[in-house]
């Protein structure tokens, strides 16, 4: 699955197969998208601990702006803006996980959450992130298999 | 009204400031819970709405202090101060804080209080305009609008073409941008009293602007809010003054409007 895109000149070109909507963009690894949406097959391979890390990350992903997450206990701050992720590895399925974090505007177009792997469609994009995904190819991975492992009940 | 830096840092460690503006601060509050529209000051807590509520604890009446200082000072060639043309201030100035911005048909824009004043500079005194997030220009705005505190906004949108620039403003505030691909509204409008991380989101209000943020450790006027926002979801940010904040500037008097001005406040 890393195919990279040939075609260099223009972004986000998304081609219509039978399994679903590929989307391609330069630089970036290529994925599809079936009916869900669900982005089932992975982009590279992911590691929960890196996954962890790049959750609390405030360069990364930083999830904890928006949500809660009570398996990272040892963090002081929590956001409230989206849901409480306690058990979404129990709840979601890898493939919609992904898709939730490369481009929840698939989902909810009016959704707070950032596109975490996406370059079109962006307005005014200050120049030193330009050109720039939020988190790489490797990082969503990593965030996805961390997800997976949050199955609810935690003690604190 | 005259605090040096030594008064205030001494009166920041007495235990029980003048707690005259209690009154004021209630007032803020009740108009602040009561209706739709709420100041940022109702989302502080409350060592902070402290802080801002005592004149000689807030940190930004030291601007203030500048601002009344410049207020009588002659500058320019024309050789004159602001008090030669428009006399006390608080009573020639206590409806700016309330009613800015306003039509300027020079320029055809939006006028702030910030570019009054240096029109004032630049023409009828013949002195050089402050630069925008200067300690002068921040202390005769915080001075300015300080006079007229309590009163309830009103930017009247009939001059010129003051109801487009409005509209820009609006377009702006729901236009989503940077990488994280947010608007104002997904914060300001949306999650209000919602925590983002470390810090509670308000409605993003105008009036208590020119603010001591005590992130800055300095007063800072309404357009540095406007660029940390825009710095904070990575978008290339405006220029101080830039037509597209002073849109912005014109539209978010009207959503909050009849809030009491309270610059300079004290924010988080
Ligand atoms: C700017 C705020 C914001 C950030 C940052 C953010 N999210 Fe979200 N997220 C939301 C909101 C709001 C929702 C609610 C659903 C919607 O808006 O469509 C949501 C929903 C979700 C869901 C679905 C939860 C469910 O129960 O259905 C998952 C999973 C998720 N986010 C994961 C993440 C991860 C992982 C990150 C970091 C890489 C992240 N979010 C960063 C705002 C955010």
């Amino acid at each position: 699955m890393k195919v990279r895109s040939i075609f260099g000149a223009a972004l986000g070109i998304a081609l219509m197969a039978a399994a679903g909507t590929q989307v391609q963009a330069a630089g970036l690894v290529k994925y599809t998208v079936v009916e869900h949406p669900s982005i089932p097959e992975s982009l590279t391979k992911g590691d929960p601990v890196r996954g962890r890390a790049a959750v609390i990350n405030r360069q990364k992903g930083n999830c904890l702006a928006c949500h809660s997450i009570p398996e990272i206990p040892e963090e002081q701050f929590h956001g409230e803006v989206g849901p409480v992720l306690d058990d979404v590895g129990s709840r979601m399925s890898a493939g919609e996980i992904r898709m939730r974090i490369v481009d929840p505007k698939v989902i909810n177009p009016e959704t707070a959450m950032p596109s975490f792997y996406k370059l079109e469609g962006l307005h005014r994009v200050a120049k030193k992130w330009q050109g720039k995904t939020i988190l790489s190819a490797q990082e969503v991975e990593d965030v996805v298999a961390y997800m997976l492992t949050l199955k609810g009940s935690y003690s604190n | 009204m005259k605090r040096t830096l030594m008064g205030v840092a001494a009166a920041g460690l007495m235990a029980f400031g003048l707690s005259a503006t209690a009154a004021e601060m209630k007032a803020i509050d009740k108009a602040s819970t009561t209706s739709a529209v709420r100041s940022g000051f109702s989302y502080a807590i409350s060592e902070t709405r402290e802080m801002q509520t005592d004149d000689i604890q807030n940190p930004s009446f030291l601007w203030v202090d500048i601002g009344e200082e410049q207020w009588g000072t002659v500058d320019g060639e024309a050789g004159k101060s602001c008090e030669s043309c428009h006399g006390n201030a608080a009573d020639t100035m206590a409806n700016v804080g309330s009613t800015y911005p306003v039509w300027d048909p020079a320029t055809k824009k939006p006028m702030n209080v910030e570019l009054r004043i240096n029109k004032c500079r630049a023409e009828n005194m013949k002195a050089k305009p402050w630069k925008y997030e200067s300690d002068e220009l921040l202390g005769m705005t915080a001075y300015i609008k300080s006079v007229g505190r309590g009163k309830p906004i009103h930017v009247s949108l009939k001059d010129g073409d003051m109801e487009a620039w409005s509209k820009k403003g609006e377009q702006f505030y729901y236009q989503r941008r940077g990488l994280l691909d947010l608007s104002c509204a997904h914060c300001h409008e949306q999650n209000p009293g919602n925590l983002i991380r470390a810090e509670t989101l308000s409605q993003g209000q105008t009036n208590g602007f020119p603010t001591y943020r005590l992130k800055w450790q300095k007063l800072g006027s309404l357009h540095r809010r406007f660029r940390g926002c825009n710095n904070n979801i990575r978008a290339e940010p405006y220029a101080y003054g830039s037509d597209e904040y002073l849109a912005l500037e014109t539209y978010l008097a009207q959503r909050g409007a009849n809030l009491p001005v309270e610059g300079p406040s004290v924010r988080k």
